[in-house]
């Protein structure tokens, strides 16, 4: 029996899931960082929905309101963000660079072309 | 000069060897002028400063610094070590006046790194010999398989590589899996790893435990060629043979023995073996490898092969001596240090003499040899009679005191297969002398003065150092009772 | 004047240890000019040193160190923290850093474009700033942020490797780091739900008033999972081998002695300063668990590294088994197989970093570090073939190394623990060393090199300097062990008491 109170976890969790079988099935390199975009979402998700408290309102103070979330996963988040931009922009760097020098970037014909010419 | 300074000057000695043969590796005869010096010097040391103060009973000791806590790196000069140090620095002169007119004769290459090696090797022993506990006893264990290998792998040709990590692969193998498991577990079980009179295992291990650490002293300490780690040593065979005749008869394998004699006496101390009985299993080993390894070296033609089966059977004697758990027993095996020591020697600078001198390494090959070549096989004789332990050689004295030992365990079956094996001696080594003296030489084409009554002999400095060292086994016959004194030194 | 400057930054050390590099990459990328940029990042990073000496000194005689970001009180702020347990670990960090600096410019003169250098230098800085937050942060979040930072730059630095196939090795790890980075987001956000605090003193003293509960043990299995990664533990071990392999020579030494370190003492810190569980008797058989994959990792790691015929790649998967032994010490749970993990974690980065110097030495020389280029190296390069036997003898463990040291440790740990199975299986696993390493010196030694083979110079001043310091250091810290030993031994007792 799901419990629907903690729905936004089965979110998580399915998002996470998703992410992380993307990652390890594709076989292309851009896919596999999209796989990594929302494997990352997923805990962003999580920490989001974890500030968030039920009939709270944006922590400013102001008169009338009286429940906050709580503000601080999602400053929080504010950084993780970026790391996952910064990661993903490094990424597809490497992606590109990949792809000049073997002229394809599916991880299979990669591994073709690195055993003909580094037997190793 | 203190004998406290003496002992940590003494094992740093060879390093000025060291030195001055790099320093000189272009000018062979200075070089090895000052190598012979050092060792002269050395032997002066070990016997002028350090010798007289243990035999009035000192304990020179000299405290080098503490690596861990309670395991430091000291030396501490007692009977037993004294004793394998005066070989062991006594012998590298003989050695080294035998190396020089081996390896030129034999125009060896890389003679620097070889000297260079020997004398590490040298200051190894020592510092084994002079160890005041398992730590720095291990730490110069290993210094001695480092140094070595480069000796025993000298040749550079396929044979001596494979040889060479067989050589490595066991003896630092077992010391790392066995030896350091039981210095590790020693260390545990007292909070110190010192030699101290009366061991100091008592009360703190116990029962079977009692005997899987003697097992891991036993077999780790590799370099005593107790069977089934015994293949190293005549692996070690190829090389030069100053190197089988000081390091794999006298410094390396005596080292391993010396290890385990150390071990019984001072480290689990023969009252509580002899109580427990742990070590009744240790004689049965011996035995076995004492036997086993006699059979083998009957089978085998090549001298030097031969040698080193004998050399593996002879250590056993002295860890016999140690599982008898009895004063005798130990006492006797230190004195077979001594004893084989001058022995073997001997025999392996008769056969690099006569490898030298008529390029024959096996025994088929060697009829009619003595007869061009009567003084190296007049030193065989006296050395292979000190090795079977017939008077009037050095030898026989410690045969008698192991069969002492024996007794006094009252193991009687030890006593047969000391006997037996003196039988297989004689087995093996005589028939070198008779063929060498009685049978007639082969007939060979060509060259027309075999057979001739000319004398062949080998460069005179392959020759001198094994008549010296066979007569020394003679002199140590009527000095025995000069040993058998500083060891009664052991017993407080 | 001293006594001024002192007054003014003495108590802000613990922040110039961030800010510095941090600084500095930017003055790198301003500069441009290669031996500029090298200057000023060799003058942060032996700065570093000095400063992380000092750090060291203070937290031994007056005991921990807690710096407070911006003046907020903890827990609400960010604190930096520094007791002996990441005192000892921020000083290897540091030193190995301003060590293979010393190697860098000519070592990668022959790898990476010139115009690239300052670059080059500005990732290596931000590296070290990375290193050195995750080892001196007191908040949870910060881990992550400072594991990210450090993680970026490494997988650009490997990327620069001078075969296309550093490429695919950077991408491999960047996949693997940045999973094992979310999950260590993960399992933080998840302590953060259950404790309401980042702050790792604070958060250990919400714990252990609350107990475990689920979410405690699902948010230890994140961070167990996201650190293994880091780590490189058996099986998560996959990245390195190639990365390590495909990296340019002295990002590979730089980062074999310290990323896997710093990814040590986290696993460390929040096993026993965070959870303070004991991992023998705790119900979740974690203990039992990091035992099995480390003593399969040094195995492992071991066996495969006896057939590789390139000498790098066999390194790395020395660096698999070596950290097999650190996981294996740390899942002991006592005062000795505790001391003797992190103290290996001193000792391998010691080791560890020279031999890749040397390899780098090698590469220069050679265009090659396949086993077919240490034929005759022993004649031709002396000195630097040396070096890999001395520091050979150290990861085999023989003693007056520091490779004895640790297995000291580690055996008396495992004895103490009444696993003696373990120890001898640690001492076996040293044999295998022995068949790897000396595979190496018995080519160096004994093989003549090919007919038609040049000469070759032995390696370049610089480089044999950075590189001898080490393996100097090797045989140094191998008799001497009062700072290693004797720090990490203390830092053990500390963090075992922590958990009775």
């Amino acid at each position: 029996m799901i419990e629907w109170g903690l729905y936004n976890y089965w979110v998580v969790i399915f998002l996470m899931m998703t992410g992380l079988y993307v990652v390890i099935s594709r076989g292309n390199l851009i896919k596999k960082i999209i796989g990594l975009n929302i494997f990352q979402v997923s805990v962003i998700m999580f920490y989001v929905s974890m500030g968030k408290v039920r009939g709270g309102t944006a922590p400013i103070d102001a008169p009338g309101f009286e429940i906050y979330s709580n503000p601080l996963p999602h400053v929080l988040m504010l950084t993780a963000i970026v790391v996952g931009v910064a990661t993903t922009a490094l990424a597809l760097a490497i992606v590109v660079r990949i792809g000049e020098e073997y002229g394809t970037i599916e991880e299979d014909k990669i591994r073709e072309i690195e055993a003909e010419e580094h037997p190793n | 000069m203190t004998a406290a300074t003496a002992v940590g000057l003494a094992v740093a000695w060879p390093l000025i060897a060291v030195v001055w043969i790099t320093v000189f590796s272009k000018r062979p005869n200075l070089r090895e002028t000052g190598i012979l010096l050092t060792g002269g010097s050395l032997f002066a040391i070990v016997a002028g400063v350090i010798l007289p103060e243990v035999q009035a009973g000192g304990r020179p000791r000299m405290d080098l610094l503490e690596v861990l806590p309670g395991l430091e790196l000291a030396f501490e000069v007692e009977p037993l070590g004294m004793l394998f140090g005066l070989v062991a620095s006594g012998l590298w002169i003989v050695t080294t006046f035998y190396s020089i007119g081996y390896m030129r004769g034999h125009h060896e290459e890389n003679q620097t790194r070889f000297y260079i090696c020997f004398a590490l090797a040298i200051s190894g022993a020592l510092g084994v010999a002079f160890a005041a506990n398992v730590f720095t006893l291990f730490v110069f264990y290993e210094f001695i398989t480092l140094t070595t290998y480069p000796l025993v792998t000298h040749a550079g040709t396929e044979k001596a590589r494979k040889a060479g990590r067989m050589y490595l692969g066991i003896l630092m193998g077992t010391s790392i899996a066995f030896l350091l498991l039981a210095l590790v577990w020693t260390w545990l079980a007292t909070g110190t790893t010192d030699f101290r009179p009366g061991g100091i295992l008592a009360g703190k291990v116990e029962g079977t435990q009692l005997m899987i650490l003697l097992a891991l002293y036993a077999f780790g300490t590799g370099k005593a060629a107790l069977m089934p780690f015994h293949r190293w040593l005549p692996a070690a065979m190829v090389a030069p043979t100053p190197v089988s005749a000081l390091l794999h008869a006298v410094a390396v394998v005596k080292a391993g023995v010396f290890t385990v004699l150390k071990v019984v006496f001072y480290v689990f101390g023969i009252d509580l073996l002899a109580f427990t009985d742990a070590s009744r299993w240790l004689t049965w080993v011996a035995a076995f490898t004492i036997i086993a390894a006699s059979c083998v070296a009957l089978g085998k033609d090549n001298l030097k092969a031969r040698l080193a089966y004998s050399t593996i059977s002879q250590l056993s004697y002295i860890v016999l001596g140690a599982a008898f758990a009895t004063t005798a027993g130990v006492m006797g095996g230190g004195m077979h240090i001594v004893m084989h020591a001058f022995g073997k020697i001997t025999l392996f600078f008769c056969a690099g003499a006569i490898m030298v001198g008529a390029h024959k390494t096996e025994v088929s090959e060697m009829d009619g040899l003595g007869r061009r070549m009567p003084l190296t096989f007049g030193a065989f004789l006296l050395g292979s009679l000190s090795v079977i332990g017939l008077p009037p050689m050095g030898g026989s004295w410690s045969k008698w005191f192991l069969m002492l030992g024996a007794a006094e365990a009252e193991q009687w079956v030890m006593m047969l297969v000391l006997m037996a094996s003196s039988l297989l001696s004689i087995g093996y080594l005589m028939p070198v002398v008779v063929r060498g003296f009685f049978r007639p030489a082969p007939v060979e084409d060509g060259h027309g003065d075999h057979g001739s009554s000319g004398f062949h002999e080998a460069p005179l400095l392959c020759v001198l150092p094994p008549v010296a060292t066979a007569l020394g086994g003679i002199v140590l016959f009527f000095y025995a009772g000069d040993i058998w004194q500083l060891l009664t030194g052991m017993v407080p | 004047m001293i006594d001024a400057l002192w007054n003014l930054i003495g108590d802000d050390l613990p922040a110039l240890q961030i800010a510095m590099p941090l600084l500095t990459a930017t003055v790198c990328v301003i500069v441009r000019r290669p031996m500029l940029a090298w200057a000023v990042a060799m003058f942060n990073a032996w700065g570093a040193v000095v400063n992380a000496s000092i750090l060291l000194y203070r937290v031994w005689t007056r005991g921990t160190i807690s710096y407070v970001e911006g003046g907020w009180p903890v827990p609400w702020g960010i604190e930096l923290r520094i007791d002996l347990l990441n005192a000892l670990v921020l000083l290897v960090v540091t030193s190995i850093c301003a060590v293979v600096l010393v190697a860098v410019p000519r070592s990668i003169a022959n790898e990476i474009p010139r115009e690239k250098h300052y670059l080059f230098y500005a990732t290596y800085l931000l590296c070290m700033t990375g290193l050195a937050g995750m080892t001196i942060t007191g908040d949870a979040f910060n881990i992550f942020v400072f594991l990210e930072i450090s993680s970026l730059s490494s997988y650009a630095l490997i990327s620069q490797g001078r075969t296309s196939r550093a490429l695919t090795s950077a991408i491999q790890y960047l996949i693997m780091g940045t999973l094992g980075g979310t999950f260590i987001l993960l399992g933080i956000g998840m302590l953060y739900m259950m404790t309401g605090t980042l702050n790792l003193v604070d958060m250990a003293d919400q714990l252990a008033l609350l107990g475990v509960n689920r979410t405690v043990l699902v948010a230890m299995a994140c961070l167990g999972v996201g650190i293994g990664i880091k780590l490189a533990v058996f099986p998560l071990h996959t990245w390195l081998p190639n990365a390590y392999t495909y990296a340019p020579a002295v990002v590979t030494a730089f980062l074999a002695a310290t990323a896997t370190k710093v990814a040590y003492y986290v696993l460390v810190r929040f096993a026993f300063s965070v959870f303070r569980i004991n991992l023998t008797l705790d119900g979740t058989h974690g203990g039992a668990l990091l035992m099995t994959l480390g003593i399969a990792g040094m195995f492992a790691g071991s066996l495969v590294a006896i057939f590789q015929d390139n000498i790098k790649r066999m390194l790395a998967y020395s660096s698999v088994a070596q950290i097999g032994y650190m996981v294996v010490g740390l899942s002991l749970a006592n005062e000795h197989g505790l001391t003797g993990g992190l103290v290996h974690v001193f000792n391998h980065a010691v080791t560890k970093c020279g031999l890749f110097l040397v390899l780098a030495c090698v590469v220069l020389r050679m265009n090659s570090t396949r086993l077919s280029a240490f034929a005759g190296l022993g004649r031709r390069m002396p000195f630097t073939f040396a070096a890999f036997v001395l520091g050979g003898l150290s990861l085999i463990g023989v003693p007056l190394t520091v490779g004895f040291v640790s297995k000291w440790y580690l055996v008396l740990g495992a004895l103490d623990a009444g696993l003696w199975p373990v120890a001898v299986l640690i001492l076996l696993s040293s044999v295998l060393a022995l068949i790897y390493i000396w595979r190496v010196v018995e080519v160096g030694y004994f093989t003549a090199p090919p007919e038609d083979a040049d000469e070759v110079a032995e390696a370049p001043l610089s480089m044999l300097v950075s590189t001898w310091i080490l393996i100097g250091g090797t045989l140094v810290f191998g008799v001497w062990t009062s700072l290693s030993a004797g720090v990490a031994s203390a830092a053990a007792r500390m963090l075992i008491g922590g958990v009775s």
